[in-house]
């Protein structure tokens, strides 16, 4: 076998261009924003009838985001409760604090095991950690097996949706990356493969079913833990993680710290919420629970890696910590007009979308250029709130982290309070927000400079010149009106008697 | 400190002083989504499991063993995989060999093997599912997945219920569960569903109803 994975960029990524040049790039290239507009415009209409079909949807919404507000406030007894339950049930539960970590635990997880390749159910976890990478550089391979996310892994790409990883692929595309790089990684594709969707399906099923039926090691995420029963539940639709979750004879699951739900009865709210809110469907094909192992039916081995990872930082923050409500189901990615035109891979993270634009810059800090300017990628239209189904109000959030972009303030890194500092690129914006301050607070200072852009209106530029220049790329600037308001007001006495 | 203090020692100081705003969970949602009497409940089972593709077939026990028979041969399968637990009843009419779910048999020889035929724990109406909780009639979740041809049987009305929450009542959750609706299928290529991945790519469930003529089919109770 040959061919080197490129894979993921490590997380997080410290030279990705900031979203506005990411996206200018994407939003240049048709074929990829033809194959978004397909795609998004297909699953909001599938979605908004499977969500219409139940009456009690507010209901459930409200519920689900009191269910996951509930155990957020009391996370450390729910992740103790959580181990307790998981251990009492044959399984072992490890801590990790950052990417690193978990990498190392799994590593040594698998090495104890002698095996040298395992098989991946999608995870959102694994890709944040890189944890693709960090096996190849142990010698150890990972065959990931869900089909978008094998699309992406042959083709040396990233992903771009969290739902759907190879959603900016069309189905030629795929067809010819099956031709050319299957026979690379195992069974080649098989001869004259056309592009229907039902024939690159069974070159998938053909192509995996050799690596689930010799699989020692299963590597998976998690859409919710119990922490009454210990019980860990995957969602999926091709059968791929049930493969992963019961054929290998270990199994190892990280999760994140928050996807914990306190009673089995919970479940009754989201396993009615994310079909619906994510591939539009009264119930996903599959759903498999397990707590800890059985004995006799399936892996009997059971290591569960609960991942922190900046999700700690996160809960620190009052206003932000509500994105730790997110069940990934995607909707708000499909509904957003910014992601619909610039595509998932100008977010330069796993969490692509409205949620990504929050998510990242959380877990990650502000610091880089990318998570900057995330909290900008976005026109606060409100639609990703709309739809989501635990009720994360995105637009809130990102008007709150574009202040700790632009202002700096308090914020918890890695467990400790820090003071930022206001990001660099800024300083015009601040600057000109200083001057208004004090024109507002000089009211003499403000009616002289009012007139005099009254009378110099003809000579107005129409582009701002240095910094400003940035800004006036993408707005027209505000005519000036021929008489200010104040001067206006008080020639005609506040219009009255229909004087102009 | 262990990390696992660490983690801990965080999530408790990113809640100081936050705990006393808690409020009691609210569930104003319905335990079940619209009234239906029992046969329309099993109607609507019927539907909701044919329209993402499962076929559906509705019998009397005294004709169970007919139509599995039937099944299996339209399969052209010449191997059945068979649950310890499951009735020997319902393969009296088997033309096929039939193969123990063993702990040591190998995902491999599972391959090489046409059908399965289960029974259910629980079956949802609202959402077309059925679940698997690996009791003796059901046996290892992998029977019902390597092999390409699912035949599951649900006794109607007793093991059918309207909704998730009523079916998460009826569960253990000890117990390794297999939630099913539909075949296998995936969204993958441009959000278009398509059937049949890496599951059974057919699932045949059949209804069985008591002997009592007249009410089998769902038709009777209205």
């Amino acid at each position: 076998m040959s061919g080197t994975f490129v894979g993921m960029p490590v997380f997080p990524p410290p030279t990705h261009p900031a979203f506005p040049k990411a996206a200018h790039e994407a939003v240049g290239n048709p074929v990829l924003r033809g194959n978004l507009r397909h795609a998004t415009h297909t699953i909001r209409a599938k979605r908004a009838n499977a969500v219409a079909e139940v009456s009690d949807w507010a209901e459930l919404r409200e519920a689900g985001k009191r269910i996951k507000d509930h155990t957020l406030r009391h996370l450390d007894r729910y992740l103790v409760q959580l181990e307790e339950a998981v251990t009492a049930a044959g399984g072992t539960v490890h801590w990790a604090v950052d990417a690193d970590e978990a990498n190392r635990i799994v590593t040594e997880l698998v090495k104890e095991t002698g095996e040298s390749e395992v098989v991946k159910v999608k995870s959102m976890a694994t890709q944040e950690i890189g944890l693709n990478e960090a096996l190849e550089a142990a010698g150890i391979r990972a065959y990931e097996t869900d089909l978008a996310e094998l699309i992406v892994q042959l083709g040396h790409d990233r992903p771009s949706h969290i739902l759907v990883p190879a959603i900016h692929r069309n189905r030629g595309e795929i067809r010819d990356i099956f031709r050319t790089r299957m026979g690379e990684w195992g069974r080649p594709a098989p001869e004259g493969l056309t592009d229907t969707p039902a024939e690159l399906a069974e070159a998938a099923r053909l192509h995996l079913r050799e690596k689930f039926l010799r699989a020692k090691v299963g590597v998976s995420g998690a859409n919710f833990m119990v922490a009454e029963t210990g019980t860990l539940v995957v969602v999926e639709s091709e059968g791929n993680g049930r493969m992963c979750l019961t054929l290998p004879e270990t199994l190892i699951s990280v999760v994140g710290i928050e996807k914990i739900v306190p009673t089995w009865r919970d479940l009754e709210v989201f396993l009615q919420t994310l079909p619906r809110s994510s591939t539009a469907e009264r119930m996903n094909p599959y759903t498999s629970t397990w707590t800890g192992t059985t004995d006799g039916d399936g892996p009997r081995t059971f290591h569960l890696v609960l991942l922190d990872n900046g999700r700690s930082d996160t809960l620190a923050d009052e206003v932000g910590r509500q994105a730790l409500r997110c069940i990934r189901c995607s909707a708000c990615l499909n509904v957003c007009p910014v992601y619909e035109r610039a595509g998932g891979h100008a977010y330069g993270s796993v969490y692509p979308g409205p949620i990504g634009a929050i998510l990242s810059p959380q877990l990650r800090g502000t610091q880089s250029e990318i998570d900057a300017s995330l909290p900008y990628a976005s026109s606060l239209c409100g639609a990703c709130y709309e739809v989501c189904p635990v009720a994360i109000d995105i637009p809130e959030v990102l008007v709150h982290l574009r202040e700790r972009v632009v202002q700096g303030g308090e914020a918890v890194r890695d467990g400790n309070k820090v003071v930022l500092k206001p990001a660099k690129g800024h300083a015009a914006e601040r600057a000109a927000m200083r001057a208004a301050r004090w024109a507002f607070s000089h009211p003499a200072a403000l009616r002289t400079g009012q007139r005099l852009a009254s009378r110099s209106r003809r000579l107005h530029p129409r582009t701002l010149p240095g910094p400003g220049r940035a800004w006036s790329g993408t707005r027209d600037l505000p005519a000036v009106p021929a008489e200010p308001f104040r001067d206006w007001w008080q020639r005609t006495g506040g219009g009255k008697g229909g004087a102009k | 400190m262990s990390s696992r203090e660490r983690i801990l020692g965080r999530v408790r100081r990113a809640l100081a002083g936050v705990r006393d705003e808690d409020a009691p969970v609210e569930r104003a949602y319905l335990r079940e989504h619209g009234q239906r009497s029992t046969a329309q409940t099993v109607d609507l089972l019927a539907e909701n499991l044919a329209d993402y593709r499962a076929v559906v077939h509705r019998c009397t026990a005294g004709e169970l063993a007919a139509v599995i028979g039937r099944l299996v041969a339209g399969h052209g399968s010449t191997s059945v995989v068979v649950p310890a637990g499951l009735d020997q009843g319902w393969l009296a009419a088997l033309d096929a060999e039939q193969v123990a779910d063993r702990a040591e048999s190998t995902p491999h020889e599972l391959d090489g093997v046409g059908s399965v035929v289960t029974g259910c724990a629980v079956a949802i109406a609202e959402t077309g599912t059925i679940v698997l909780d690996g009791g003796p009639d059901q046996g290892r979740r992998r029977i019902t997945l390597v092999p390409d041809h699912h035949i599951c049987v649900v006794r109607v009305p007793e093991q059918v219920v309207s909704s998730v929450p009523q079916a998460l009542e009826r569960l253990d959750a000890t117990r390794p569960l297999t939630w099913i609706s539909g075949p296998s299928a995936t969204s993958d290529i441009e959000l278009d569903r398509v059937e049949g991945v890496h599951g059974p790519r057919t699932l045949e469930v059949v209804l069985v109803s008591g002997d009592r003529p007249g009410v089998q089919d769902g038709a009777g109770e209205r």
